[in-house]
Parts: structure tokens; sequence; C-alpha cells
């Protein structure tokens, strides 16, 4: 992996588009006296095929920055662009900006997976039904492949026998897991886990985590907010500090974790190891 | 010792290490047998006082109970009550959509449309809706406030059966609005939002993911709302139509000089009715019900209840919390009607 700290390192060519560029990202939730300014100017580049691990304090806008970069939020300035396409906006002839369709923007989004700290399965769908959903409302798939492909799916999330199982009838970790299966289904190019684990009880958490590796390993990018610093040392290939809506330090887990040169990254560091 | 039952998920299998239960007298409860007694004495001397007076007509209730005309009444309050119930869902779900629009032209009409179907007694509407072709002599289509394509009599569009039709149905749909509106607003946001980050569209999103869900708490209250609206229908002899059971049998009453056993007609196919309502209403909560009522529900096409092991008490904690936020939702939909114009049926 490499070793530099600037976001566009040397093992990706510079031919290559990054996965996820965003540039001085910024998001203010309400507007007049009540604004509230969450992020302030966040770039992040994602080679593709990274694994970039974000971390920092409850509140500084890791969820926020993770919901922007598949337009559950919109942003109030900045650009994000994924594998070189800017999302929910459009540049006409003469430069003139102009908000996409919300059926363009539904198209971008299909091709980002998200999976979220409290799983949101469909409650009124079985875990197959769940995974085969979306690959039917969105991409038209006939109705007995996308069972097909989902029941592959949870064969490789290793729910195979769970897969007429309600999601209230799993426990949090299968759930968890058949929330990336339903999330792989769209064949997405990248994925976003907003503190997958922590809504887990501790001996569920490996099971989620194991999913993640293997799918890191089978060259997906991911772009993952988690306090699980393990996680973080062993499958980040990128890790990012955020605090209070800036990312404040960057660069490979071993520079990162190990010798942070910020005293607030030093600060949380204590607190969460 | 004890420890088996939690280490093995499936206790059940393991019988013969179960350990001899309790054997204790319980405790004497002589209340209870008395307060038995008496309400069983009090039921019996109604029972007894129902069957014995002759002014009740057996005979006479017995002979009509299967008239033609009777029976006839019984399938006309049937289209009304289905009829009016099918429009009004339709409606309701409308009126719900708009008013958790974000246009505020949507939003206030929705707010207008219930303030007004609510605020004013299902009874003066059905009247206004009979006196319609007296208001309005002609319909019309064409360009609003511009030319007219085409002409209608109103008195040959609007007879007095698709008058008492809209009437129940337009004054129902305020009630069910609101009962959709809680529907909606009782499915977690974030199931919303899961799908909208798999790519689908916001009309999928509603019909896929939010409506179904939300059926688990309109459901009941709207099973509530066709019973109610069974009876309802006697009122369309407002509009006047009077081809529904109430007023049949009250037709013949008076042509017979018999109206107490005829009342008693009635009476007993509206009880008819609404018992077979009440069945229907078990099987569609329960199929709405389905992935959340615990316990009922067992996984799909006989998988086993394996993964009971697993959820444990989180499970059983999940499950109480949706059962309180569901009857909170119904109790918020404020469909108990409290409003004396609409408490009129007999
Ligand atoms: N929809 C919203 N409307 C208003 N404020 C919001 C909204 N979403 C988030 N915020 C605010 O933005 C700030 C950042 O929230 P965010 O959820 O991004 O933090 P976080 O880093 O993910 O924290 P945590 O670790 O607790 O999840 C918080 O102060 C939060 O209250
Ligand atoms: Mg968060």
């Amino acid at each position: 992996m490499s070793a530099t700290t600037a976001p566009t390192s040397d093992a990706t060519p510079a031919t290559e588009v990054p996965m996820v560029e965003a540039r001085g990202v910024h998001k203010v939730f309400g507007h007049g006296a009540g604004a509230l300014h969450v992020l302030r100017g966040v770039d992040l580049v994602v080679p593709q095929g990274s694994v970039t691990v974000v971390l920092g304090p409850s509140g500084s806008g890791k969820s926020t920055l993770l919901r922007c970069l598949n337009e559950l939020e919109e942003i109030t300035a900045g650009s994000v662009h994924v594998d070189g396409e800017l999302l929910g906006y459009r540049h006409d002839a003469k430069g003139v900006l102009h908000r996409l369709h919300p059926r363009r923007i539904a198209a971008q989004r299909s091709r980002i997976g998200m999976v979220f700290q409290r799983f949101h399965l469909f409650g009124h769908m079985t875990a197959l039904e769940n995974v085969a959903e979306a690959p039917v409302q969105v991409r038209g798939l006939s109705k007995a492949a996308a069972r097909r492909r989902a029941a592959e799916l949870l064969e490789r999330v290793g729910l195979a026998d769970r897969a007429d199982h309600y999601p209230a009838q799993l426990s949090g970790g299968q759930q968890q897991r058949v929330a990336i299966a339903r999330a792989l289904a769209m064949d997405p190019e990248l994925m976003l886990f907003d503190e997958p684990t922590s809504a887990l009880d501790p001996e569920l958490v490996g099971e989620v985590l194991t999913v993640m590796q293997d799918l890191a390993r089978s060259g997906m990018t991911m772009v993952v907010v988690t306090h699980e610093i393990g996680f973080a040392r062993e499958v980040a290939d990128h890790v990012v500090f955020m605090d209070d809506g800036v990312v404040v330090e960057q660069g490979p887990p071993g520079a990162v974790l190990e010798n942070p040169s910020e005293p607030r990254l030093q600060e949380f560091l204590s607190h969460v190891l | 010792m004890t420890s088996h039952a939690t280490d093995t998920p499936r206790a059940g299998a393991r019988s013969s290490d179960l350990p001899e239960p309790l054997h204790a007298r319980p405790v004497p409860r002589p209340g209870r047998w008395v307060s038995a007694v008496v309400v069983l004495v009090l039921a019996a001397m109604v029972l007894h006082a129902l069957v014995t007076n002759p002014n009740f007509r057996w005979d006479t209730v017995w002979l009509y109970l299967r008239d033609v005309n009777v029976v006839r009444g019984v399938g006309w309050t049937l289209v009304l009550t289905f009829g009016s119930m099918a429009i009004a869902v339709v409606l309701a779900v409308l009126l719900a959509i708009m008013r958790r629009s974000d246009n505020p032209v949507m939003r206030s009409v929705s707010w207008a449309y219930i303030w007004f179907f609510r605020g004013t007694p299902i009874y003066t509407q059905l009247v206004f809706w009979g006196l319609i072709s007296v208001l309005y002599p002609r319909l019309s289509l064409g360009v609003p406030f511009g030319p007219e394509f085409f002409v209608f009599d109103t008195r040959d569009v609007i007879t007095a059966f698709w008058a008492a039709l809209l009437g129940l149905a337009l004054n129902e749909a305020a009630y069910l609005a609101e009962i959709v509106r809680a529907g909606l607003g009782s499915v977690d946001p974030g199931q919303a939002e899961a799908a909208r980050a798999l790519g689908m569209k916001e009309s999928r999103i509603l019909r896929r993911i939010v409506l179904p869900q939300a059926m688990r708490v309109i459901a009941p209250p709207t099973g509530n709302e066709t019973i109610s609206m069974l009876k309802t229908t006697s009122l369309v002899v407002a509009v006047p139509f009077t081809l529904e059971i109430t007023y049949a049998t009250s037709a013949i009453g008076t042509r017979t000089f018999q109206p107490i056993p005829l009342l008693i007609v009635a009476a007993l196919w509206y009880l008819l009715i609404t018992s077979v309502l009440m069945v229907g209403q078990y099987y569609i909560e329960r199929y709405y019900g389905r992935g959340f009522d615990g316990g009922a529900t067992g996984p799909r096409r006989g998988a086993g209840r394996k993964g009971s092991g697993g959820t444990g008490s989180t499970g059983g904690a999940g499950r109480r919390a949706g059962r309180l936020s569901r009857q909170a939702a119904i109790r918020g939909a404020g469909t108990t009607k409290d409003d004396p114009f609409a408490e009129v049926t007999p």
C-alpha cells in the first residue's frame, strides 16, 4: 500500500480518475440565526479500489459527509465527483449549473451502496426479498434472476440459511450482513459504511467486519466511518480524521494512528484505544 | 443447573432435563365464582325477556329475515359500504400524500378538505348531495372559465345512488386521510432513506416500502371505519336513496304495522355482516403484520424457528416498541369519533 500522505498517491497512475473526489464541500443545515455549519470545506480523494476510514468525535460531521457522497444530503457549496461524474448537477454549454432531475440523481445513487448504523432493512420483507428488491425495481431485472442473485449474495455473507427470515427474526450482526448484501445487489462501484458495527453487541462485531474485510480484498472501493481502530489499522489504505467539520489530519494508517501530529487526534485516539 | 435452558437455544428439545414443576394449591378466589354466577344469571334473564316477550313477534322476524326486499336491501347496503370505502381509501391516500407534500398549496387544500368534511354532519352532506341537481342543474366539461365541450343534465349523471355513494365516500375520505397520515408517519424514515440510497424513485419507495409498512397501522382503524360505514349507510335516506336495508325494513314495518320485528330484522342483518367483516379484518391485519408481530409469523416456508435463538431479548423489545408505537399512532390518528355530528349512526 502507498505510504504517501497526499490524497493522489503515486500508487494510482495519474491518468486514473479517483473514485471519489470531493472539493471544498460545505454543508449548512437550516438558515438564518439557527443555521448549523456542519461541514466547513472538506476535501477528500478516494482512489479506485482503496479503503478509506473516517475517524472523528461525535458530531464532527462524519455521517453528514458520507450522506453528501451519495446525495442523501444536498451540499451547500463545493463539488463531489464519483468516478469522474459530478453528483447532483450538470453544467450546460454556457457553463451554467443545473440541478439534475430526481430520476438522474436516483440513477447516480444506484451505483453507490450505503450501509447504515441501524441497518434499515425493509421490515415487511424477508432477507431474500430485501436483497432482491432494488435490482427488480431499479434495474428492471426479472424476479427470478434477482432472487437467484440475492441467494448468491446471502451465501457470500454467510446467511444462505436465513433467506426466508424477516429482519425481526435476525440478530443485529445478521441484519447488517443482509444490509451489505442488499447494497451489493446493485453492483455498486463504491460502498459507504456509516458506523456499521456501532449498534451491535460486541460479540457480533467480528462477523460484520470479516464480511467487510473480504469485500475490501475483492477490490471494492470503500469509505468507512467507524470507531474500530483495529479495522482501520488492518484494512484501511487511508485514514481521515475529522473534527468540527474539517479534515484535521489524514494519511496511511501507520502514520495517522501510530504517530498523530495533531493534538486533537492524539486526544481522540487516547479515548478510543 | 438452571443454565441449561439459556445455553441451548432449543430447550424444548431436551425435555428430559427439565426439572419437576412446582405443585402448589392455588389461592382461593370465591369472588370469581360469585361474580361469574351473578353475570350468567343476569344474561339468562335478558335472553329470557327477549325470547318470551310476544311483542317482538319472532315469527314475523323470521319471515321477513328472508324477504326478497330485505335481502335486496342488504345487497344495496353492501354495495354502498364497500363502494364508498373503496373510493374513500383512494382519496384518503391522495389527501395524506398531499398533506405531507413540500408544496404549500397541496398541504392547504388537503387540510381544508379534512377540516370541512370532518366539521360538518354527514347527514347535512348527504342532503346537500341530494340537492346538487337543484343547485347545479348542468355539469360541463371544458376549459376552466372558458368554452364548454360537453354539457350534461346533472340529474342524469348524479342519480340518487351516486349521490349517496359519493356523499358517504367524500366524508369518509376525510377520516381515513388522517388514519393514512398517521400510518405513513409511523414508518421509520430510515426505511425510505435506505430505499433512496439504493436508487429507488420516490413513487416506488412510497408504493413498495412505506405504504406496505404503514398498512400495519392503517388496517385496524380502517376495519373499524368499515364496520362504522356499514351502519352509516342507513343515513342515505337523506339523499333520498331508499333501497338499503334500514329504509327497506322500516317501509315494510310501517306498511304491516309491525315496526319492532322489522327493526330486529335489520339489526340481525347488520350483526351478521359485522361478524363477517370482523373475520376479514383479522386476516387482513395478520397479512400486514407480517415480519412485525413476532411470534405469530414464523420464518416463511417452514425454515423452522432456528432464528429465534439468536434474536433473544432484543427482538422481543423491538416488537414491544413496535406495538406501542402502533398504538400511539392509532390514537394519534384522532379517528375515534368524538365529533357529535358524526355519531348519528342508529
Ligand atoms: N438533518 C439535520 N438537520 C440539522 N442538523 C443536523 C442534521 N444532521 C446532522 N446534523 C448536525 O450536524 C452535526 C454533525 O452530525 P453528524 O451526524 O454528521 O456527526 P457524526 O460525526 O456522524 O457524529 P456521530 O459519531 O455521533 O455519528 C451534528 O451537530 C448534528 O446535530
Ligand atoms: Mg454519525
